[in-house]
């Protein structure tokens, strides 16, 4: 574990490293009115872009956040599998995924996974 | 212990450097090949026969200016592409060498982890650039990533409830004699169209559609950042490849075979890039929500009975 942290460490100074490498080799050239605006063709901005924008994909990333929550509960039954009795342990396991699937289909029939309206 | 530690510092190193040299001949790779796709030649002058192409580039790119951004949340900016690469890079630690390298449990587990931490460099690096392209191109990017990570995992699920390990290690041991591609054939298919989707590669690169948003998320990145970005993408290509030929090709073994069905799986990636065209977003939700979820978690409940009754019938 210590390691594995002292690894991530040294690969992050790898990547910054190459980063200031970068900035400092770089051609240097004086700032710019046009090249610093944000990418557009052929006009200026005048509002910031950064305005609320579609309700999709607000509502995919809530059912992804359920979806993402049930997926880190199943993955301890491939841990408990050694030291449960297997046939509870089956029960179980299926109870939570057959629950998991009404769930998907329950959000089907109620149209939530539809992109258009 | 002292000894132990620069065995582990120079295997990282030395993985590392072959990754990103890997990365260069793959980009080399993928050129060469569009372009006999295409009928033309691709990159063969620099160098011998074009092999020099993307050291030169990659030169090029570094040397190139770096802006600095009106209205940009620059210190976010800046730091985004560090972070992304340094991501794909960590998540190589998972590979399942025999020695120098880490022994990893619960490798499954440190892989997803490590996906999930890479929607956060798409969402930052689209935000906080401050363009309308990139603000869209990073959305799609994220809902795209975030849906297909579901499926990802849950089919992994099911392969890992066949050997009831997290450790990439064991994958090997249970394929001797037939592969899991095979095994369980519908879902491996659905693995890898999965996998072309995370990486955001071609019949699904929403996130960079160049007819509606010019280059998607990293269109105001120039020079270094551009060119950690670039990095991260192909070598989570060939990292994925590994993955799938870990997963479902045979596991990993101390022989040539390894590496070589890791190239054509990589060169199948290439290979689908010049074959199809570019898919619809929302039949691409309906892809991920409405086929590959339901299938694979009906496959893993299939899977674990099967589990089951190999458990107590051999």
């Amino acid at each position: 574990m210590i390691l594995l942290f002292i690894m991530s460490i040294i690969i992050f100074f790898i990547s910054f490293i190459l980063m200031i490498m970068s900035f400092s080799i770089s051609k240097k050239s004086i700032l710019d009115r046009e090249k610093c605006s944000p990418f557009e063709c052929g006009f200026d901005h005048k509002m910031l872009p950064r305005i609320p924008f579609s309700l999709h994909f607000f509502l995919i990333t809530m059912i992804f956040l359920i979806f993402d929550v049930e997926i880190a509960l199943i993955f301890p039954l491939i841990m408990t599998f050694k030291m449960v009795n297997l046939i509870n342990w089956w029960k179980i396991n299926l109870f939570f995924i057959i629950i998991l699937l009404l769930g998907l289909y329950h959000e089907w029939n109620q149209n939530m996974l539809n992109w258009t309206n | 212990m002292m000894i132990e530690y620069m065995n582990l510092f120079i295997g990282g190193l030395i993985l590392i450097i072959g990754v990103m040299i890997g990365v260069a001949f793959l980009v080399l790779l993928e050129r060469k090949l569009l372009g006999y796709i295409q009928i033309r030649k691709g990159p063969n002058k620099l160098g011998m026969m074009g092999l020099l192409q993307t050291f030169s580039d990659a030169i090029k790119l570094f040397t190139k200016e770096q802006i600095y951004l009106n209205y940009s949340n620059y210190m976010v900016y800046y730091i985004s592409p560090i972070l992304n690469f340094m991501m794909s890079l960590i998540i190589w630690m998972v590979i399942p060498y025999y020695f120098n390298m880490f022994m990893f449990n619960l490798g499954v587990l440190f892989i997803l982890s490590c996906l999930s931490l890479g929607v956060y460099m798409l969402l930052v690096s689209g935000w906080s650039s401050n363009s309308n392209y990139s603000l869209l191109g990073g959305l799609r990017a994220v809902a795209q990533t975030i849906s297909y990570e579901v499926s990802l995992a849950l089919i992994l699920m099911s392969s890992v409830i066949l050997i009831m390990d997290l450790n990439l290690f064991m994958y090997k041991l249970y394929q001797d004699m037939i592969w899991f591609f095979f095994m369980m054939l519908p879902l491996s298919l659905c693995f890898l169209s999965s996998m072309m989707a995370e990486t955001n590669r071609t019949p699904f690169d929403f996130a960079e559609g160049e007819s509606e948003l010019v280059s998607g998320f990293n269109i105001e990145y120039s020079s270094g950042g551009f060119a950690l970005i670039f990095l991260a993408e192909y070598s989570m290509i060939l990292f994925m490849s590994m993955m799938f030929v870990v997963v479902y090709m045979g596991g990993y073994s101390m022989s040539l075979m390894f590496y070589l069905k890791l190239v054509f799986i990589s060169f199948f990636f290439i290979w689908v890039r010049g074959t199809l065209p570019r898919y619809r977003y929302d039949k691409l939700m309906y892809l991920c929500w409405k086929i590959y979820l339901p299938v694979s978690l009906n496959y893993l409940m299939f899977f674990l009975g099967l589990k089951l009754m190999f458990w107590f019938c051999l």
